[in-house]
Protein backbone atom coordinates (compact mmCIF):
# COMPACT_ATOMS: atom_id res chain seq x y z
CA UNK A 1 0.00 0.00 0.00
CA UNK A 2 1.13 3.73 -1.13
CA UNK A 3 1.86 6.12 1.87
CA UNK A 4 -0.81 8.45 0.45
CA UNK A 5 -3.15 5.45 0.27
CA UNK A 6 -2.93 4.96 3.91
CA UNK A 7 -2.81 8.00 5.01
CA UNK A 8 -5.87 8.72 2.70
CA UNK A 9 -7.79 5.37 4.26
CA UNK A 10 -6.49 6.69 8.27
CA UNK A 11 -8.44 10.26 7.42
CA UNK A 12 -11.27 8.42 6.35
CA UNK A 13 -11.04 5.98 9.33
CA UNK A 14 -11.84 9.33 11.44
CA UNK A 15 -14.46 11.00 8.98
CA UNK A 16 -16.06 8.08 9.22
CA UNK A 17 -15.99 8.22 12.90
CA UNK A 18 -17.06 11.94 12.82
CA UNK A 19 -19.78 11.86 10.47
CA UNK A 20 -21.47 8.62 11.97
CA UNK A 21 -20.87 10.19 15.77
CA UNK A 22 -23.64 9.67 17.47
CA UNK A 23 -23.84 5.75 16.23
CA UNK A 24 -19.54 6.08 17.11
CA UNK A 25 -20.49 7.18 20.62
CA UNK A 26 -23.32 4.64 21.36
CA UNK A 27 -20.97 2.02 20.20
CA UNK A 28 -17.90 3.22 21.69
CA UNK A 29 -19.99 3.43 24.84
CA UNK A 30 -21.49 -0.06 24.88
CA UNK A 31 -17.95 -1.80 24.41
CA UNK A 32 -16.70 0.34 27.21
CA UNK A 33 -19.51 -0.98 29.33
CA UNK A 34 -19.00 -4.53 28.08
CA UNK A 35 -14.91 -3.97 28.72
CA UNK A 36 -15.55 -2.35 31.87
CA UNK A 37 -17.66 -5.28 32.97
CA UNK A 38 -14.74 -7.49 31.91
CA UNK A 39 -12.31 -5.45 33.57
CA UNK A 40 -14.35 -5.85 36.85
CA UNK A 41 -14.97 -9.44 36.37
CA UNK A 42 -10.98 -9.85 35.65
CA UNK A 43 -9.93 -8.02 38.57
CA UNK A 44 -12.41 -10.10 41.17
CA UNK A 45 -11.50 -12.96 39.06
CA UNK A 46 -7.94 -12.78 39.61
CA UNK A 47 -8.00 -11.61 43.02
CA UNK A 48 -10.29 -14.54 43.79
CA UNK A 49 -8.42 -17.00 42.04
CA UNK A 50 -5.17 -15.51 43.94
CA UNK A 51 -6.88 -16.64 47.10
CA UNK A 52 -7.41 -19.67 46.16
CA UNK A 53 -4.02 -20.03 45.07
CA UNK A 54 -3.01 -19.16 48.45
CA UNK A 55 -5.54 -21.35 49.97
CA UNK A 56 -4.67 -24.40 48.12
CA UNK A 57 -0.70 -23.64 48.72
CA UNK A 58 -1.33 -24.91 52.22
CA UNK A 59 -3.17 -27.97 51.21
CA UNK A 60 -0.94 -31.17 51.04
CA UNK A 61 -1.04 -34.69 51.39
CA UNK A 62 1.12 -36.54 54.03
CA UNK A 63 3.03 -39.95 53.60
CA UNK A 64 3.48 -42.31 56.12
CA UNK A 65 5.98 -45.18 55.85
CA UNK A 66 5.84 -49.23 56.51
CA UNK A 67 7.26 -49.80 59.79
CA UNK A 68 10.91 -50.41 59.98
CA UNK A 69 11.67 -48.22 57.08
CA UNK A 70 14.92 -46.81 57.50
CA UNK A 71 15.55 -42.60 57.36
CA UNK A 72 17.74 -43.18 54.20
CA UNK A 73 15.42 -44.56 52.26
CA UNK A 74 12.71 -42.45 53.22
CA UNK A 75 14.97 -39.53 52.20
CA UNK A 76 15.28 -41.46 49.21
CA UNK A 77 11.60 -41.93 48.76
CA UNK A 78 11.10 -38.02 49.46
CA UNK A 79 13.06 -37.00 46.50
CA UNK A 80 11.97 -39.35 44.00
CA UNK A 81 8.50 -37.36 44.94
CA UNK A 82 9.91 -33.61 44.87
CA UNK A 83 11.11 -34.03 41.29
CA UNK A 84 7.67 -34.57 40.06
CA UNK A 85 6.29 -31.92 37.80
CA UNK A 86 2.86 -31.47 39.77
CA UNK A 87 4.79 -31.13 43.09
CA UNK A 88 5.59 -28.14 44.20
CA UNK A 89 7.55 -29.36 47.38
CA UNK A 90 8.08 -31.70 49.90
CA UNK A 91 9.00 -31.17 53.84
CA UNK A 92 10.75 -34.64 55.35
CA UNK A 93 9.31 -34.20 58.96
CA UNK A 94 11.03 -37.35 61.16
CA UNK A 95 8.78 -38.76 64.18
CA UNK A 96 10.97 -37.15 66.66
CA UNK A 97 10.45 -33.89 65.04
CA UNK A 98 6.86 -34.10 64.96
CA UNK A 99 6.66 -35.06 68.22
CA UNK A 100 9.21 -32.06 69.08
CA UNK A 101 6.96 -29.58 67.13
CA UNK A 102 3.75 -31.15 69.10
CA UNK A 103 4.61 -31.24 72.67
CA UNK A 104 6.01 -27.54 72.16
CA UNK A 105 2.38 -26.18 70.54
CA UNK A 106 0.45 -28.53 72.29
CA UNK A 107 1.57 -29.77 75.91
CA UNK A 108 4.11 -26.52 76.39
CA UNK A 109 6.51 -28.77 77.55
CA UNK A 110 4.57 -30.89 79.79
CA UNK A 111 5.44 -34.47 78.19
CA UNK A 112 6.32 -36.04 81.60
CA UNK A 113 4.13 -38.73 81.47
CA UNK A 114 5.49 -39.91 77.88
CA UNK A 115 9.34 -41.37 78.82
CA UNK A 116 9.56 -42.05 75.12
CA UNK A 117 8.46 -40.71 71.93
CA UNK A 118 5.05 -41.83 71.17
CA UNK A 119 4.92 -40.68 67.71
CA UNK A 120 7.63 -43.39 67.06
CA UNK A 121 7.51 -45.01 63.26
CA UNK A 122 5.21 -41.63 62.36
CA UNK A 123 7.94 -39.98 60.24
CA UNK A 124 6.23 -38.17 57.32
CA UNK A 125 6.88 -36.59 54.05
CA UNK A 126 4.64 -33.49 53.33
CA UNK A 127 3.99 -32.94 50.10
CA UNK A 128 2.87 -29.56 48.77
CA UNK A 129 1.39 -29.45 45.34
CA UNK A 130 1.47 -26.95 42.58
CA UNK A 131 -2.32 -27.76 41.10
CA UNK A 132 -4.70 -29.17 44.13
CA UNK A 133 -6.78 -31.11 41.00
CA UNK A 134 -4.10 -33.50 40.34
CA UNK A 135 -3.67 -34.53 44.03
CA UNK A 136 -5.34 -38.34 43.82
CA UNK A 137 -3.39 -39.55 40.93
CA UNK A 138 0.22 -38.17 42.68
CA UNK A 139 -1.82 -40.42 46.16
CA UNK A 140 -2.04 -43.00 43.73
CA UNK A 141 1.71 -43.10 42.48
CA UNK A 142 3.12 -42.82 46.00
CA UNK A 143 1.03 -45.69 47.26
CA UNK A 144 2.92 -47.39 44.50
CA UNK A 145 6.23 -46.76 45.79
CA UNK A 146 8.16 -49.93 48.26
CA UNK A 147 8.08 -48.95 51.89
CA UNK A 148 5.07 -46.60 51.80
CA UNK A 149 2.35 -47.60 53.85
CA UNK A 150 -0.59 -44.87 53.33
CA UNK A 151 -1.01 -41.17 52.00
CA UNK A 152 -3.35 -39.56 54.18
CA UNK A 153 -5.02 -36.70 51.12
CA UNK A 154 -7.40 -33.72 51.62
CA UNK A 155 -10.14 -34.90 49.13
CA UNK A 156 -12.61 -32.46 50.10
CA UNK A 157 -10.59 -29.44 50.26
CA UNK A 158 -8.82 -29.98 46.84
CA UNK A 159 -12.23 -31.43 45.43
CA UNK A 160 -14.01 -27.63 46.45
CA UNK A 161 -11.50 -25.83 45.32
CA UNK A 162 -10.49 -26.74 42.12
CA UNK A 163 -14.12 -27.20 42.17
CA UNK A 164 -14.63 -23.28 42.80
CA UNK A 165 -11.96 -23.05 40.42
CA UNK A 166 -13.65 -24.44 37.51
CA UNK A 167 -17.26 -23.23 38.13
CA UNK A 168 -15.28 -19.37 38.25
CA UNK A 169 -13.91 -20.62 34.85
CA UNK A 170 -17.15 -21.36 33.30
CA UNK A 171 -18.69 -18.44 34.49
CA UNK A 172 -16.29 -15.72 33.71
CA UNK A 173 -15.80 -17.61 30.15
CA UNK A 174 -20.00 -16.98 29.67
CA UNK A 175 -20.60 -13.69 30.52
CA UNK A 176 -17.35 -12.24 28.80
CA UNK A 177 -18.35 -14.40 25.73
CA UNK A 178 -22.00 -13.26 26.11
CA UNK A 179 -20.44 -9.19 25.99
CA UNK A 180 -18.35 -9.61 23.39
CA UNK A 181 -20.84 -10.95 21.55
CA UNK A 182 -22.79 -8.28 21.94
CA UNK A 183 -19.83 -5.56 21.26
CA UNK A 184 -19.58 -6.97 17.89
CA UNK A 185 -22.88 -6.95 17.00
CA UNK A 186 -22.85 -3.18 17.63
CA UNK A 187 -19.64 -2.35 16.36
CA UNK A 188 -21.42 -3.95 13.09
CA UNK A 189 -24.57 -1.85 13.29
CA UNK A 190 -22.51 1.06 13.49
CA UNK A 191 -20.51 0.17 10.57
CA UNK A 192 -23.53 -0.73 8.34
CA UNK A 193 -25.27 2.54 9.31
CA UNK A 194 -22.31 4.39 7.94
CA UNK A 195 -21.73 2.47 4.85
CA UNK A 196 -25.80 3.11 4.20
CA UNK A 197 -24.57 7.27 5.13
CA UNK A 198 -22.07 6.76 2.81
CA UNK A 199 -23.46 4.35 -0.01
CA UNK A 200 -23.22 7.29 -2.70
CA UNK A 201 -19.52 7.74 -2.41
CA UNK A 202 -19.09 3.85 -2.57
CA UNK A 203 -21.17 3.85 -5.09
CA UNK A 204 -18.91 6.02 -7.06
CA UNK A 205 -15.78 4.12 -5.79
CA UNK A 206 -16.66 1.48 -7.59
CA UNK A 207 -17.55 3.08 -10.72
CA UNK A 208 -14.20 4.59 -11.29
CA UNK A 209 -12.07 1.30 -10.47
CA UNK A 210 -11.60 1.05 -6.60
CA UNK A 211 -10.61 -2.52 -4.96
CA UNK A 212 -12.45 -3.92 -2.29
CA UNK A 213 -9.35 -3.45 -0.24
CA UNK A 214 -9.74 0.57 -0.50
CA UNK A 215 -13.74 1.08 -0.32
CA UNK A 216 -13.58 -1.39 3.05
CA UNK A 217 -10.27 -0.52 4.86
CA UNK A 218 -11.92 2.79 6.35
CA UNK A 219 -14.48 1.12 7.52
CA UNK A 220 -12.67 -1.95 9.17
CA UNK A 221 -9.91 1.04 10.58
CA UNK A 222 -13.03 2.66 12.18
CA UNK A 223 -14.00 -0.08 13.42
CA UNK A 224 -10.96 -0.96 15.28
CA UNK A 225 -10.60 2.78 16.39
CA UNK A 226 -14.00 2.58 17.97
CA UNK A 227 -12.69 -0.66 20.03
CA UNK A 228 -9.54 0.99 20.25
CA UNK A 229 -11.19 4.13 22.54
CA UNK A 230 -14.01 1.86 24.20
CA UNK A 231 -11.12 -0.50 25.49
CA UNK A 232 -9.06 2.55 26.59
CA UNK A 233 -11.55 4.09 28.44
CA UNK A 234 -12.91 1.10 30.70
CA UNK A 235 -9.16 1.10 31.83
CA UNK A 236 -9.08 4.28 33.07
CA UNK A 237 -12.30 3.79 35.19
CA UNK A 238 -11.12 0.48 36.26
CA UNK A 239 -7.80 1.85 37.38
CA UNK A 240 -8.85 4.88 39.57
CA UNK A 241 -11.85 2.68 40.92
CA UNK A 242 -9.03 -0.72 41.97
CA UNK A 243 -7.04 1.82 43.59
CA UNK A 244 -9.78 3.66 45.10
CA UNK A 245 -11.64 0.46 46.35
CA UNK A 246 -7.92 -1.64 47.51
CA UNK A 247 -7.51 1.37 49.58
CA UNK A 248 -10.59 1.54 51.19
CA UNK A 249 -10.76 -2.70 51.95
CA UNK A 250 -7.44 -2.11 53.59
CA UNK A 251 -7.92 0.90 55.78
CA UNK A 252 -11.52 -0.03 56.80
CA UNK A 253 -11.18 -3.65 57.04
CA UNK A 254 -7.80 -4.27 58.30
CA UNK A 255 -8.66 -7.53 59.66
CA UNK A 256 -9.70 -8.67 56.15
CA UNK A 257 -6.82 -7.53 54.36
CA UNK A 258 -4.10 -9.44 56.28
CA UNK A 259 -6.52 -12.68 56.16
CA UNK A 260 -7.01 -12.37 52.20
CA UNK A 261 -4.14 -10.97 50.06
CA UNK A 262 -5.28 -8.91 46.99
CA UNK A 263 -3.27 -8.46 43.94
CA UNK A 264 -2.05 -4.96 43.57
CA UNK A 265 -3.30 -2.62 40.49
CA UNK A 266 0.08 -3.50 38.52
CA UNK A 267 -0.75 -7.10 38.70
CA UNK A 268 -4.27 -6.13 37.45
CA UNK A 269 -2.94 -4.28 34.40
CA UNK A 270 -0.15 -6.27 33.55
CA UNK A 271 -2.31 -8.48 32.15
CA UNK A 272 -5.70 -6.41 31.57
CA UNK A 273 -4.41 -3.69 29.75
CA UNK A 274 -2.70 -5.49 26.29
CA UNK A 275 -5.77 -8.23 26.61
CA UNK A 276 -8.55 -5.65 27.01
CA UNK A 277 -6.97 -3.36 24.11
CA UNK A 278 -6.42 -6.54 22.17
CA UNK A 279 -10.21 -7.65 22.65
CA UNK A 280 -11.53 -3.94 21.70
CA UNK A 281 -9.16 -4.45 18.44
CA UNK A 282 -10.35 -7.37 17.64
CA UNK A 283 -13.96 -7.21 18.34
CA UNK A 284 -14.23 -3.59 15.86
CA UNK A 285 -12.30 -5.47 13.56
CA UNK A 286 -14.62 -8.40 13.35
CA UNK A 287 -17.90 -6.81 13.73
CA UNK A 288 -16.62 -4.51 10.89
CA UNK A 289 -15.15 -7.57 8.88
CA UNK A 290 -18.54 -9.51 8.70
CA UNK A 291 -20.41 -5.78 8.03
CA UNK A 292 -17.74 -4.80 5.24
CA UNK A 293 -18.03 -8.42 3.92
CA UNK A 294 -21.73 -8.81 3.83
CA UNK A 295 -22.46 -5.13 2.41
CA UNK A 296 -19.39 -3.95 0.46
CA UNK A 297 -18.86 -6.80 -2.43
CA UNK A 298 -17.77 -3.98 -4.66
CA UNK B 1 7.85 -12.64 -23.40
CA UNK B 2 6.05 -12.07 -19.72
CA UNK B 3 2.40 -13.33 -19.93
CA UNK B 4 1.17 -9.79 -18.96
CA UNK B 5 2.34 -8.11 -22.39
CA UNK B 6 1.39 -11.60 -24.43
CA UNK B 7 -1.73 -10.50 -23.00
CA UNK B 8 -2.32 -7.04 -23.45
CA UNK B 9 -0.88 -8.18 -27.45
CA UNK B 10 -3.63 -10.45 -27.27
CA UNK B 11 -5.98 -7.82 -26.09
CA UNK B 12 -4.88 -5.22 -28.96
CA UNK B 13 -5.31 -7.79 -31.30
CA UNK B 14 -8.71 -8.64 -30.28
CA UNK B 15 -10.05 -4.65 -30.34
CA UNK B 16 -8.12 -4.01 -33.72
CA UNK B 17 -10.11 -7.34 -35.31
CA UNK B 18 -13.76 -6.79 -33.03
CA UNK B 19 -13.97 -3.09 -31.70
CA UNK B 20 -13.38 -2.39 -27.92
CA UNK B 21 -16.95 -2.94 -27.82
CA UNK B 22 -18.40 -5.94 -29.00
CA UNK B 23 -21.47 -7.90 -27.96
CA UNK B 24 -22.06 -11.41 -29.48
CA UNK B 25 -25.49 -12.59 -29.59
CA UNK B 26 -26.21 -11.28 -26.06
CA UNK B 27 -29.21 -11.86 -24.18
CA UNK B 28 -30.01 -10.61 -20.30
CA UNK B 29 -32.44 -11.85 -18.83
CA UNK B 30 -33.76 -11.15 -15.46
CA UNK B 31 -36.05 -13.10 -12.70
CA UNK B 32 -39.19 -13.13 -14.21
CA UNK B 33 -37.54 -14.96 -17.53
CA UNK B 34 -38.53 -12.20 -19.73
CA UNK B 35 -35.32 -11.10 -21.55
CA UNK B 36 -34.08 -7.18 -20.98
CA UNK B 37 -31.85 -7.92 -24.22
CA UNK B 38 -32.54 -10.15 -26.63
CA UNK B 39 -29.56 -11.63 -28.66
CA UNK B 40 -27.89 -8.53 -29.33
CA UNK B 41 -24.82 -8.08 -31.97
CA UNK B 42 -23.16 -4.92 -31.66
CA UNK B 43 -19.79 -3.71 -32.49
CA UNK B 44 -17.91 -0.28 -31.58
CA UNK B 45 -14.50 0.32 -32.87
CA UNK B 46 -11.58 2.74 -31.01
CA UNK B 47 -12.43 6.47 -31.31
CA UNK B 48 -16.29 6.29 -32.37
CA UNK B 49 -19.16 8.22 -30.95
CA UNK B 50 -21.96 6.30 -30.86
CA UNK B 51 -25.89 7.24 -29.57
CA UNK B 52 -27.72 4.70 -28.16
CA UNK B 53 -31.51 6.18 -28.26
CA UNK B 54 -34.69 3.62 -27.41
CA UNK B 55 -38.04 4.30 -25.19
CA UNK B 56 -37.98 2.99 -21.43
CA UNK B 57 -37.94 -0.42 -21.14
CA UNK B 58 -35.80 -0.80 -24.27
CA UNK B 59 -33.15 -1.99 -22.38
CA UNK B 60 -30.18 0.62 -23.13
CA UNK B 61 -29.76 0.68 -18.89
CA UNK B 62 -29.12 -2.60 -19.24
CA UNK B 63 -26.94 -2.64 -22.21
CA UNK B 64 -24.78 -0.07 -19.92
CA UNK B 65 -24.76 -2.31 -17.04
CA UNK B 66 -23.30 -5.33 -18.92
CA UNK B 67 -20.99 -2.80 -20.30
CA UNK B 68 -19.84 -1.90 -17.02
CA UNK B 69 -19.76 -5.87 -15.67
CA UNK B 70 -22.87 -4.55 -12.81
CA UNK B 71 -24.51 -7.52 -14.84
CA UNK B 72 -22.90 -10.87 -16.50
CA UNK B 73 -25.02 -11.70 -19.56
CA UNK B 74 -27.58 -14.59 -19.58
CA UNK B 75 -26.06 -16.00 -23.10
CA UNK B 76 -23.54 -14.74 -24.98
CA UNK B 77 -20.44 -12.31 -24.71
CA UNK B 78 -19.89 -9.51 -24.41
CA UNK B 79 -15.97 -8.10 -25.02
CA UNK B 80 -15.22 -4.71 -23.73
CA UNK B 81 -11.59 -3.64 -23.77
CA UNK B 82 -10.74 -6.87 -25.15
CA UNK B 83 -11.68 -8.52 -22.07
CA UNK B 84 -14.37 -11.01 -22.10
CA UNK B 85 -16.88 -9.76 -19.18
CA UNK B 86 -17.80 -13.20 -18.50
CA UNK B 87 -14.46 -14.75 -17.30
CA UNK B 88 -13.46 -11.79 -15.50
CA UNK B 89 -12.77 -12.59 -12.05
CA UNK B 90 -14.38 -10.11 -9.47
CA UNK B 91 -10.91 -9.16 -8.10
CA UNK B 92 -10.39 -7.88 -12.00
CA UNK B 93 -13.39 -5.89 -11.86
CA UNK B 94 -11.45 -2.63 -10.54
CA UNK B 95 -8.55 -2.57 -12.67
CA UNK B 96 -10.87 -3.27 -15.79
CA UNK B 97 -13.21 0.05 -14.55
CA UNK B 98 -10.63 2.15 -14.57
CA UNK B 99 -10.42 1.94 -18.65
CA UNK B 100 -14.18 3.52 -18.63
CA UNK B 101 -15.45 6.42 -17.54
CA UNK B 102 -19.14 6.88 -16.65
CA UNK B 103 -21.41 10.07 -16.23
CA UNK B 104 -25.32 9.88 -15.07
CA UNK B 105 -28.11 12.10 -15.64
CA UNK B 106 -28.03 12.32 -11.85
CA UNK B 107 -24.14 13.81 -12.04
CA UNK B 108 -23.61 12.01 -8.55
CA UNK B 109 -21.23 14.55 -7.08
CA UNK B 110 -19.96 14.09 -3.38
CA UNK B 111 -22.15 17.32 -1.97
CA UNK B 112 -19.70 17.20 1.07
CA UNK B 113 -17.17 18.07 -1.10
CA UNK B 114 -15.85 21.09 -3.21
CA UNK B 115 -15.17 20.59 -7.20
CA UNK B 116 -11.29 19.82 -6.93
CA UNK B 117 -12.13 17.26 -4.20
CA UNK B 118 -14.56 15.81 -6.59
CA UNK B 119 -12.83 14.77 -9.08
CA UNK B 120 -9.29 14.45 -7.12
CA UNK B 121 -11.45 11.90 -5.46
CA UNK B 122 -11.55 9.79 -8.72
CA UNK B 123 -7.60 9.81 -8.29
CA UNK B 124 -7.32 8.98 -4.64
CA UNK B 125 -9.30 5.71 -5.37
CA UNK B 126 -7.07 4.56 -7.98
CA UNK B 127 -4.25 5.50 -5.68
CA UNK B 128 -2.74 8.25 -8.12
CA UNK B 129 0.11 9.58 -6.53
CA UNK B 130 -0.87 13.30 -4.69
CA UNK B 131 1.37 15.16 -6.88
CA UNK B 132 0.18 13.95 -10.40
CA UNK B 133 -3.47 14.63 -8.65
CA UNK B 134 -2.30 18.09 -8.33
CA UNK B 135 -0.88 18.02 -11.75
CA UNK B 136 -4.34 16.47 -13.81
CA UNK B 137 -7.09 17.82 -11.54
CA UNK B 138 -6.65 21.59 -12.74
CA UNK B 139 -5.95 19.98 -16.15
CA UNK B 140 -9.10 18.63 -16.63
CA UNK B 141 -11.08 21.37 -14.96
CA UNK B 142 -9.28 23.49 -17.67
CA UNK B 143 -10.54 21.41 -20.30
CA UNK B 144 -14.35 21.27 -19.13
CA UNK B 145 -14.25 24.91 -18.07
CA UNK B 146 -14.09 24.80 -14.56
CA UNK B 147 -11.04 26.12 -13.74
CA UNK B 148 -12.00 29.04 -11.75
CA UNK B 149 -14.62 27.23 -9.68
CA UNK B 150 -12.67 24.58 -8.19
CA UNK B 151 -12.93 25.54 -5.12
CA UNK B 152 -16.91 25.99 -4.97
CA UNK B 153 -19.32 23.07 -3.27
CA UNK B 154 -21.19 21.28 -5.31
CA UNK B 155 -24.89 22.41 -4.36
CA UNK B 156 -22.91 26.15 -5.46
CA UNK B 157 -23.18 25.05 -8.97
CA UNK B 158 -25.96 25.00 -11.63
CA UNK B 159 -27.04 21.74 -12.91
CA UNK B 160 -24.80 21.98 -16.30
CA UNK B 161 -21.70 23.02 -14.39
CA UNK B 162 -22.55 19.96 -11.80
CA UNK B 163 -22.57 17.52 -14.66
CA UNK B 164 -19.14 19.20 -16.10
CA UNK B 165 -17.86 18.14 -12.79
CA UNK B 166 -19.11 14.75 -13.31
CA UNK B 167 -17.76 14.56 -16.81
CA UNK B 168 -13.99 16.03 -15.34
CA UNK B 169 -14.58 13.30 -12.73
CA UNK B 170 -15.09 10.42 -15.24
CA UNK B 171 -12.19 11.68 -17.54
CA UNK B 172 -9.44 12.59 -15.33
CA UNK B 173 -8.48 8.85 -14.88
CA UNK B 174 -7.78 8.91 -18.78
CA UNK B 175 -10.30 5.70 -19.75
CA UNK B 176 -10.89 4.45 -23.21
CA UNK B 177 -14.19 4.52 -23.14
CA UNK B 178 -16.44 7.24 -21.44
CA UNK B 179 -20.41 6.02 -21.34
CA UNK B 180 -22.67 8.56 -20.46
CA UNK B 181 -26.26 7.82 -19.24
CA UNK B 182 -28.86 10.34 -20.03
CA UNK B 183 -25.79 13.05 -19.40
CA UNK B 184 -28.48 15.93 -20.41
CA UNK B 185 -31.70 14.30 -19.07
CA UNK B 186 -31.60 17.04 -16.22
CA UNK B 187 -30.54 20.16 -17.98
CA UNK B 188 -31.71 22.71 -19.44
CA UNK B 189 -31.18 23.04 -23.81
CA UNK B 190 -28.01 25.46 -23.52
CA UNK B 191 -26.46 23.28 -21.32
CA UNK B 192 -27.00 19.95 -23.03
CA UNK B 193 -25.48 21.58 -26.07
CA UNK B 194 -22.15 22.52 -23.93
CA UNK B 195 -22.16 19.00 -22.75
CA UNK B 196 -22.78 17.39 -25.94
CA UNK B 197 -20.22 20.01 -27.35
CA UNK B 198 -18.02 18.76 -24.51
CA UNK B 199 -18.02 14.79 -25.14
CA UNK B 200 -17.51 15.71 -28.73
CA UNK B 201 -14.55 17.55 -28.19
CA UNK B 202 -13.41 14.69 -25.98
CA UNK B 203 -14.18 12.30 -28.61
CA UNK B 204 -12.16 13.88 -31.00
CA UNK B 205 -9.01 13.55 -28.98
CA UNK B 206 -9.73 9.50 -29.23
CA UNK B 207 -11.92 8.58 -26.49
CA UNK B 208 -14.45 6.41 -27.74
CA UNK B 209 -18.05 7.87 -26.60
CA UNK B 210 -21.03 6.31 -26.24
CA UNK B 211 -23.75 8.26 -24.91
CA UNK B 212 -27.64 6.80 -24.02
CA UNK B 213 -29.91 9.45 -24.71
CA UNK B 214 -34.10 10.52 -25.03
CA UNK B 215 -33.00 13.60 -26.32
CA UNK B 216 -34.08 13.73 -29.85
CA UNK B 217 -33.17 17.40 -31.12
CA UNK B 218 -29.27 16.41 -29.76
CA UNK B 219 -29.41 13.26 -31.73
CA UNK B 220 -30.66 14.44 -35.12
CA UNK B 221 -28.20 17.49 -35.02
CA UNK B 222 -25.04 15.93 -34.14
CA UNK B 223 -24.87 13.18 -37.21
CA UNK B 224 -23.44 10.61 -35.03
CA UNK B 225 -23.91 6.80 -35.54
CA UNK B 226 -27.45 5.76 -33.95
CA UNK B 227 -27.89 2.76 -32.36
CA UNK B 228 -31.73 2.31 -31.86
CA UNK B 229 -33.23 0.04 -29.59
CA UNK B 230 -36.88 -1.37 -28.89
CA UNK B 231 -37.84 -4.13 -26.53
CA UNK B 232 -34.23 -5.72 -25.80
CA UNK B 233 -33.44 -5.67 -29.63
CA UNK B 234 -32.05 -3.63 -31.99
CA UNK B 235 -33.83 -2.32 -34.15
CA UNK B 236 -31.50 -0.18 -36.23
CA UNK B 237 -28.13 0.83 -36.03
CA UNK B 238 -27.38 3.90 -38.54
CA UNK B 239 -24.05 5.59 -39.53
CA UNK B 240 -24.67 9.63 -39.21
CA UNK B 241 -28.65 8.73 -37.95
CA UNK B 242 -31.41 10.08 -36.75
CA UNK B 243 -33.47 9.45 -33.94
CA UNK B 244 -36.55 6.81 -34.44
CA UNK B 245 -39.75 7.72 -33.50
CA UNK B 246 -41.67 4.99 -31.94
CA UNK B 247 -44.76 4.02 -33.38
Amino acid sequence: MKISTLLYTIKQGFVNIFRNKWYSLASIATISACLFLFGMFYAIVMNFQHVVESAEEGVCISVLFVEGTTEERMKEINDMIDARDEVARTEFISADQAWEEFSRDYLQGYTEGFPENPLVGMDTIEVYMTDVEKQEDLAVYIESITDVDHVNRSLVVADTLSGVNLMIGYVSFGIIGILLAVSIFLISNTIAVGISIRSEEINIMKYVGATDFFVRSPFVLEGMLIGLVGAAIPLGFIYSLYNTVLSYLVERFAMLSSLLNFLSVEEIFKNLTPVSLAVGVGIGFLGSMKTVRKHLRV
Amino acid sequence: MANKELLQMQRQQFIEENGVIFLDNVSKSYSKGVPAIDRINLRINPGEFVFIVGDSGSGKSTLIKLLLRELTATKGNVYVMGNDLAVLKHRQIPRFRRNLGVVFQDFRLLSDRNVYDNVAFAQRVVQTPNSEIRRNVPAILATVGLAGKYKAKTNQLSGGEQQRVALARALVNKPSILLADEPTGNLDPKNSWEIMRLLEEINEQGTTVVVVTHNKEIVNSMQKRVVTMKKGIIVSDQEEGEYIDED
